[in-house]
């Protein structure tokens, strides 16, 4: 097992003219990570995946993939990584059989392992039947599948995504999130997406990345529990408003409520705690000790969602 | 240098040629020009002269009209195109060297440009079958005249690989190159032009004037200086667009 870090960046930076696209970024990647790479347009997702895939270089600092320079090392590197590029362009003249030929000849595989490298990939990437057809007229899902099976085809330790559910519908985005799940067994992988629920549910790891730089990182867990005081416990109880609104008002642990009325003579409460603690035994007691029916009593943590405006956002409020 | 990719590449060069309209336009269009100046040569062939018939057409403006607008619109697709489509960018993070491309992308442009000349010879042999004088027409000239086709046509696709690394835009990197090769083309009149007023410029000018080689290839005269002098400086070009190239690594 090699614990080696597959991505090492460090104080990378790029500038375009006066726009600082990457501002002193750092992070690492270790062997078999899914790390996505979250944040809004023009963040640097692109900017980052192209400068570690070798097209663009760096203003200053350095990044190192496999122990690799991006910059010094460029070829050593570019046989390590599969790259997808945002939109994923492809020939369209070539048939997709002939452009995976084309590929996997292009980073040094020839003969019988140029053959059986690209029937596995596309048996892998669900082309077996697609050889003959010409890319042109491919679906966007099935091109989307082409150019990962190109990333895929010399079977680099590292792959490298820039957006690859862009333009899939529900059930592609599905399959391709199995897939890419299944290729974090054996290969590292860092893929950039502004679909939350994507990243939370592919991603072992997050970065969430704004204005150049990494605004939190960590397990989406991890994420959550930094973000503390704004749980909340909502319960739905039975019972008249006024003692309700005694009831919270008086209970130490509850930094405020918001009381509102539900389908029948329910009202839906949602508590937040002090200091990020979990309200749910207490509010129990109480309905006990009060005799009130309890219908619903749930603990709502932060959705990646909520993270990544929060700190989306509040950069905004600072300027 | 590895060879199986520059192979690799340059295949990929020409049936992206072939593949493309632009390929079969240019064709069809030569094969026009070169069917007119073949029936301007059987008529030339009516009177007796001691010319020779490559001579006939090369000398003519034929050649240089074919010569000087297929090449621009040959190798403007080589790089504008790729950038513009975004598969430079997987194409340049495969390890393959910035040399190996630039090559590779010239080899294609010349093979097709070679083709473009392949009708010529059955033209020559119907020549040669209606002509009762067998001298009219040989080998060596045939020859001679091929070599200073090729010559010719590798400054002239250098060029327009260069301006095609230039920029995305495959019109504009067709009219740089037409205007480089152009500019090149019409040296050739400097010296004519100064004539009299500077004749030490004049010696100078005439040694670049492209359209006084091309009519000595016709004539059977390979110099080798021409040879050198066109192949420096297609490899002064091809250096040009490999340091463009590099220079988006730098950036």
């Amino acid at each position: 097992m090699e614990t080696k870090p597959v991505i090492e960046v460090s104080r990378l930076t790029k500038h375009y003219g006066r726009v600082t696209a990457v501002d002193e970024l750092s992070f690492t990647v270790g062997p078999r990570e899914i790390v996505g790479f979250l944040g809004p347009n023009g963040a640097g997702k692109s900017t980052t995946m192209r400068i570690l895939a070798g097209f663009l270089p760096a203003s200053s600092g350095s990044a190192r993939i496999a122990g690799f320079d991006v910059f010094h090392q460029s070829a050593e590197v570019r046989r390590r990584i599969g790259y997808m590029p945002e939109n994923n362009p492809l020939p369209p003249d070539m048939r997709v059989r002939e452009y995976l030929k084309f590929r996997a000849r292009l980073k040094g595989l020839y003969g019988t392992e140029c053959r059986l490298r690209v029937d596995l990939v596309q048996e892998l990437c669900g082309l077996r039947d697609m050889g003959r057809r010409i890319i042109g007229t491919l679906s966007k899902g099935y091109r989307q599948r082409v150019g990962l099976a190109d990333a895929l085809v010399h079977d680099p330790p590292l792959l490298i995504l820039d957006e690859p559910t862009i333009g899939l519908d529900p059930n592609q985005i599905r399959s391709l999130r199995q897939l890419i799940k299944d290729l974090g067994q054996r290969h590292s992988v860092l893929l950039s997406s502004h679909i939350l629920p994507e990243v939370e549910m592919t991603c072992t790891r997050v970065l969430i990345m704004h204005r150049g730089r990494v605004r939190a990182a960590g397990t989406t867990a991890d994420l959550q529990d930094s973000m503390s005081g704004g749980q909340q416990v909502v319960a739905e109880i039975e019972a008249p408003e006024s003692d309700l609104r005694e009831c919270w008002e008086t209970m130490p642990e509850i930094a405020s409520f918001n009381l509102a009325p539900a389908s029948g003579n329910y009202i839906r409460c949602a508590l937040t705690p002090v200091n990020g603690g979990d309200l749910r035994d207490r509010v129990y007691e109480e309905t006990r000790t009060h005799g009130w029916r309890l219908r619903e009593l749930t603990f709502s943590r932060h959705s990646l969602e909520d993270i990544f405006v929060h700190l989306t956002r509040a950069e905004r409020t600072e300027e | 240098m590895n060879i199986r990719v520059l192979l690799t590449l340059w295949r990929r060069e020409i049936s992206a040629t072939f593949a493309s309209l632009i390929g079969y336009v240019v064709m069809a269009a030569v094969l026009l020009l070169l069917g007119v100046s073949f029936v301007l040569i059987v008529d030339a062939l009516r009177e007796p002269s001691d010319i020779p018939i490559t001579e006939l057409f090369y000398g003519s403006l034929f050649f240089w009209v074919i010569l000087l607008l297929s090449t621009p619109i040959i190798t403007m697709r080589t790089f504008a195109q790729e950038r513009a489509t975004g598969t430079y960018e997987t194409l340049m993070t495969t390890p393959v060297s910035d040399p190996e491309v630039v090559l590779a992308k010239f080899a294609g442009s010349i093979t097709f440009f070679a083709c473009l000349w392949a009708p010529l010879l059955p033209c020559i042999l119907v020549v040669r079958h209606y002509t009762s004088d067998p001298s009219a027409l040989d080998w060596g000239t045939v020859a001679s005249t091929y070599v200073g086709i090729l010559s010719l046509g590798n400054l002239y696709v250098a060029i327009g690989l260069f301006a095609s690394a230039l920029t995305r835009n495959q019109i504009i990197a067709a009219i740089v190159g037409l205007a480089l090769g152009v500019s090149l083309f019409l040296f050739s009149f400097a010296a004519p032009a100064l004539a009299g007023r500077a004749p030490w410029s004049t010696s100078i000018l005439r040694e670049f004037s492209l359209v006084e080689q091309m009519w000595e290839f016709a004539r059977g005269v390979v110099d080798v200086r021409h040879l050198v002098f066109h192949s420096s400086l297609a490899g002064v070009f091809l250096f040009l667009t490999y340091k463009t190239i590099e220079a988006r690594r730098w950036r």
